[in-house]
């Protein structure tokens, strides 16, 4: 019984660890930021994630069992989040894309005074009444 | 020092395998934030630093049962979070000013 949920944390450790292995040899070897951040995130994200739900699974108290799926759950939520505004916020202010990149669906689309998408407001503008926002 | 001195189970050697992989990431992160080259790159890398050290406590907590420690796991991904935020707003608004610190060859793809 208690050898079972000792097992599948260790299962759960080796992998994580996997991943976050690749995370970090992806940080270090992908070309551009945007493909770098693709790395960083997912893998980062789901290792880290596997190895705070070893801690849930070789847990005896219920309520280390929750702090751990507390702290996965909140790890699922932020991290996307955090990229995309980091994304979005590197393609505005013109961090280059790689050479080899085939395509940019963004190109020109994007208004960079105004940091909105071509023929919409930004979420920040001041109002104007007789403008839609 | 050997990771692997202690042990005796398969969760501690799993432990053992995952502190050293881990350990390593961190280096190979930690090489990314100081070559950079842009800003972007080095907050991605400190995002990934932090979430790095969240593994690192899940881990603490397994080895040693100590399980306050979760509680700073919560917190550190808390800062980690805002702290991501302000420095997308920031490379958002002051971005045009920096020097993103990559030669690019192929001006004619300027957005």
């Amino acid at each position: 019984m208690h050898g079972v949920s000792e097992i599948v944390a260790g299962v759960l450790i080796l992998i994580g660890s996997f991943f976050v292995f690749v995370a970090a040899i992806g940080i270090l070897r992908m070309p551009d930021v945007y493909v770098r951040m693709h790395a960083a995130t997912k893998a980062g994200t789901l290792g880290s994630g596997l190895l705070l739900l070893a801690v849930a699974v070789q847990a005896d108290e219920l309520d280390v069992v929750l702090r751990a799926v507390a702290a996965v759950l909140f790890l699922i939520a932020t991290t996307p989040v955090a990229a995309h505004l980091l994304g979005r916020a590197s393609y505005i202010s013109g961090v280059p894309l790689w050479r080899g990149t085939k395509l940019d669906e963004l190109q020109g689309k994007y208004d960079r005074d105004t940091r909105a998408l071509a023929g919409r407001l930004p979420d920040d503008a001041p109002h104007e009444p007789g403008r839609r926002s | 020092m050997n990771p692997f001195s202690e042990v005796t189970s398969f969760l501690d050697g799993a432990v053992a395998v995952a502190v050293v992989l881990i350990g390593v990431s961190l280096l190979l992160t930690f090489v990314r934030l100081i070559k950079g080259p842009s800003l972007a790159d080095r907050v991605v890398a400190l995002d990934l630093l932090t979430v790095l050290a969240m593994g690192v406590i899940g881990l603490r907590v397994i080895a040693t049962g100590d399980v306050l420690y979760l509680e700073i796991a919560l917190a550190l991904g808390l800062v980690a979070f805002l702290a991501t935020v302000f420095f997308a707003r920031l490379i958002e608004t002051r971005g045009r000013e920096l020097d993103h610190g990559y030669d690019t060859m192929d001006r004619s793809k300027e957005r």
